[in-house]
């Protein structure tokens, strides 16, 4: 079993680091492009067999820990 | 007065804080390694910059999980003086000791510079030998120093004079352009609401000395040391 945790900045918070994969993106030609997030991907390999269990701890792992609610959101998948 | 320098894998101010404390302020200061569970006996604790566990994951976000940040915790929540600097006031938010989060530079640039602080609060015990309009000229050295907090706690922060520093210019004029990383509200540091933990971006510990081009980082050590021993005299009588 596998957790696939996706991680993007809050759309309140400022994301230079987007900006600038934005403005390059242009540079290279890719017009039509409204905006860029860069966040985190992190993926989490599992040995229990609990598919809820881990669900619940890797939420809470989230929101305490893997991503910083302040300024981020995050998407937790479990396959 | 005896001072607690925490030192994380990868912090790498501990040592000028440790320098600052003894050498130029005449303190008792000692090293606290991140894996100790007490602090021992200390009156204030100092959160040093640098860039602890590798800045991975996000900053600060690892060190809080060192055991002496358990330690760290009790100390705050008992009225301890704790003061963060640079990683340090990140760790401090990381660990909800301070609201709010440090991100990237609007700039995407590591800065590193001289910059001028305009005290905003008085009445804290980091700001209290501060003189009234007296800007404080300290560096900076960071990538990752730009403040944010939603709304309210912003509207919070301001009601109960919790920022205690804005970047400003020469002048002491809070501009736009004075502002190093896009801090909302050009802030640089602040405090809890009990005024018992600060945080901030500048490093005072690298402005202590007219050697190093300004010695206004004293002003903040010294704001420490005041109340701590205002505390001892009466713990005397």
């Amino acid at each position: 079993m596998k957790a696939k945790i996706i991680i993007t900045p809050k759309k309140a918070v400022v994301d230079p680091q987007g900006k600038a994969v934005q403005n390059a993106l242009g540079q290279m030609g890719n017009n039509g492009i409204n905006a860029v997030h860069v966040g985190k991907y992190l993926e989490i390999e599992l040995n229990d067999a609990d598919r809820e269990t881990a669900r619940r701890q890797l939420d809470e792992a989230c929101r305490k820990f893997l991503s910083n609610p302040v300024i981020e959101d995050f998407r937790l998948e479990i396959e | 007065m005896t001072f607690a320098v925490l030192q994380f894998p990868a912090s790498n101010c501990d040592q000028d804080a440790i320098h600052a404390l003894r050498d130029v302020l005449g303190q008792s200061a000692r090293y606290v390694w991140h894996k100790e569970t007490s602090l021992g006996d200390v009156d204030a604790v100092i959160v040093p910059g640098g860039f602890s566990y590798g800045d991975y994951l996000r900053c600060g976000a690892i060190a809080r999980f060192s055991p002496v940040m358990q330690a760290v915790l009790q100390f705050a929540a008992s009225g301890g003086l704790v003061l963060g600097i640079c990683n340090g006031f990140q760790v401090l938010c990381e660990a909800g000791l301070l609201p709010g989060a440090l991100i990237r530079n609007r700039s995407l640039q590591f800065r590193c510079e001289h910059v001028y602080l305009k005290t905003l609060a008085a009445d804290s015990p980091f700001t209290n030998q501060i003189p009234p309009d007296k800007l404080l000229k300290i560096p900076i050295a960071h990538g990752e120093g730009c403040y944010f907090a939603d709304e309210e706690t912003l509207d919070k922060l301001k009601a109960n004079n919790r920022i205690l520093w804005q970047y400003c210019n020469a002048q002491g004029e809070v501009t736009d352009a004075a502002n190093p990383n896009g801090s909302l509200w050009n802030i640089a540091g602040i405090c809890n609401e009990r005024r018992n933990v600060a945080g901030l971006m500048p490093h005072p510990e690298r402005a202590c000395e007219q050697l190093l081009g300004s010695a206004d980082g004293c002003l903040i050590f010294q704001s420490l040391i005041h109340p701590l021993q205002g505390r001892t005299v009466s713990k005397a009588a």
